[in-house]
């Protein structure tokens, strides 16, 4: 299993049943393949779709139904599609329970950084701010470090921000943790790392709870 | 002398050839674009735009469609000078042009601009928002505060023209999208002086049921049916997995 399928198996755990949930770009889109019939969820779609199946496979492309992202996708029973004004009114109006991104920077606070590192990469908003601003629960999903093996949690966010304060669980192949009240709290470990190596990847003060953690 | 109409005549037939919808392009047009990458997207009304060489273009589009398609044909040939639009990651071209500084880009978030074009298409003036209120949005922003609470103010959006793709028409114009094609379009077709619809297929007058209709023919002042579904319109092979 690569890092990306770990990190998207590890976040399906997180969704519960009947649960309205968005999948951005990326990570995100896999973990689909991980919620089982126990777990029904209705997958939105920021283009205007409510109850988005798996992604398609070969031979069965209806040019007329992508995702956000451009990939081609199948359908459940009761789906429904509707125009861009509506999509978002179902994020800001409150009826998203959970949105999975992904992240440049996530701060202790919770703050998440993700559309633009000025100069270099600034490709537009697209829909993620109003889903980091408005879920219900924003989880993120990402490596736990920069290509260049920069952490990516850190104390503050030195890039301009998506939302303030808006994550509450970060899920890395390294590790997951909770953004609370009193700073990031250690709840799980990937299986073969120690928290020493959680600890030194990460930019922020981490709160490790005593005794052994579970392993993901 | 009256003369007196027969039914024929009576009947309202807004479709048109796309020659003749040609003569309404100008230059320094805004012109809405409906679509959300290919489904929704008008090609071959962009391409009769192009066509006319009308320069000087604001365009308002979701994204700018991939490299070397649809909106990004425009930009590519230098005839828009502004695009207003949500996200261009999926457009190395267009990106590479606007970090160039060849073209004016204007971002907002995707609902917000959705809800921009809604008000325009409504008759407001624009609506107050926190999205983006704790970011760099909010700079150069009006902001309202009632009831302590800081928003910011966003006008709405309105253009000469709108382009807008549908799976079916009527000859009076009523609109059914189909699929994840609908998007902006049906925002797009109430948001501009001039609403022009290109239409895979044209049904007589009272075939629809009106229960299906999602743009009411009032929006909608051509309707230019199309001849062939080119390449553009079809499965991107590099989306498919």
């Amino acid at each position: 299993m690569s890092y990306k399928e770990k990190i998207a198996k590890r976040a399906a755990q997180e969704v519960l049943p009947g649960q309205i949930i968005n999948l951005g770009i990326g990570i995100p889109t896999l973990i689909p393949d991980y919620l089982t019939a126990e777990t029904p969820v209705w997958v939105h779609s920021e283009n205007g779709i409510l109850g988005m199946g798996l992604r398609c496979r070969r031979g069965a492309e209806d040019r007329n139904l992508i995702d956000a992202g451009g990939s081609y996708v199948s359908l459940q029973p009761g789906a429904a599609f509707f125009d861009s004004g509506l999509s978002f009114a179902l994020v800001r109006g409150g009826r998203l329970d959970v949105a999975f991104l992904g992240a440049l920077e996530i701060s202790r606070a919770g703050d998440l950084a993700n559309w633009i590192i000025p100069g270099k990469y600034s490709p537009g908003i697209g829909g993620g701010m109003e889903l980091a601003q408005k879920a219900r629960r924003v989880i993120v999903t990402t490596t736990h470090t920069t290509r260049s093996g920069e952490p990516k949690i850190l104390n503050h966010c030195t890039l301009p921000l998506t939302a303030k304060s808006c994550v509450n669980i970060i899920i890395t192949e390294l590790a997951v943790i909770e953004v609370t009240a009193e700073g990031l709290l250690l709840l799980e470990i990937a299986a073969g790392i120690d928290v020493k190596q959680v600890l030194a990847k990460t930019g922020a003060s981490l709160i490790v709870p005593k005794g052994e953690l579970p392993v993901f | 002398m009256d003369t007196v109409k027969t039914d024929r005549e009576l009947e309202i037939d807004k479709t048109c050839s796309i020659k003749n919808i040609r003569s309404g392009f100008k230059d320094g047009m805004t012109v809405m674009v409906g679509g959300f990458g290919v489904p929704g997207t008008p090609f071959t009304l962009i391409d009769a735009l192009l066509a006319t060489g009308a320069t000087d273009l604001t365009l308002i589009k979701n994204e700018a469609n991939e490299d070397h398609m649809g909106l990004s044909k425009l930009i590519e040939a230098g005839h828009a000078k502004k695009i207003i639009t949500s996200h261009l990651g999926l457009n190395a071209t267009v990106t590479g042009i606007m970090n160039r500084g060849e073209i004016e880009v204007e971002f907002y978030p995707q609902g917000i601009l959705a809800e921009k074009i809604r008000a325009g298409g409504a008759g407001l003036f624009g609506f107050l928002t926190d999205i983006g209120i704790d970011t760099i949005l909010r700079e150069k922003k009006q902001t309202v505060t009632i009831d302590g609470r800081e928003m910011i103010a966003e006008p709405a959006l309105h253009a000469d023209v709108a382009l807008i793709h549908a799976a079916l028409a009527d000859r009076s114009g009523n609109l059914v999208y189909e699929k994840s094609a609908r998007n902006f379009n049906p925002l797009m077709a109430t948001a501009a002086d001039t609403v022009i619809a290109e239409v895979e297929r044209v049904v007589e007058t009272g075939s629809l049921d009106p229960d299906q209709i999602h743009t009411p023919g009032a929006f909608v002042d051509h309707v230019v049916e199309i001849k062939e579904l080119t390449k553009e319109y079809g499965v991107l092979a590099h989306h498919v997995i």
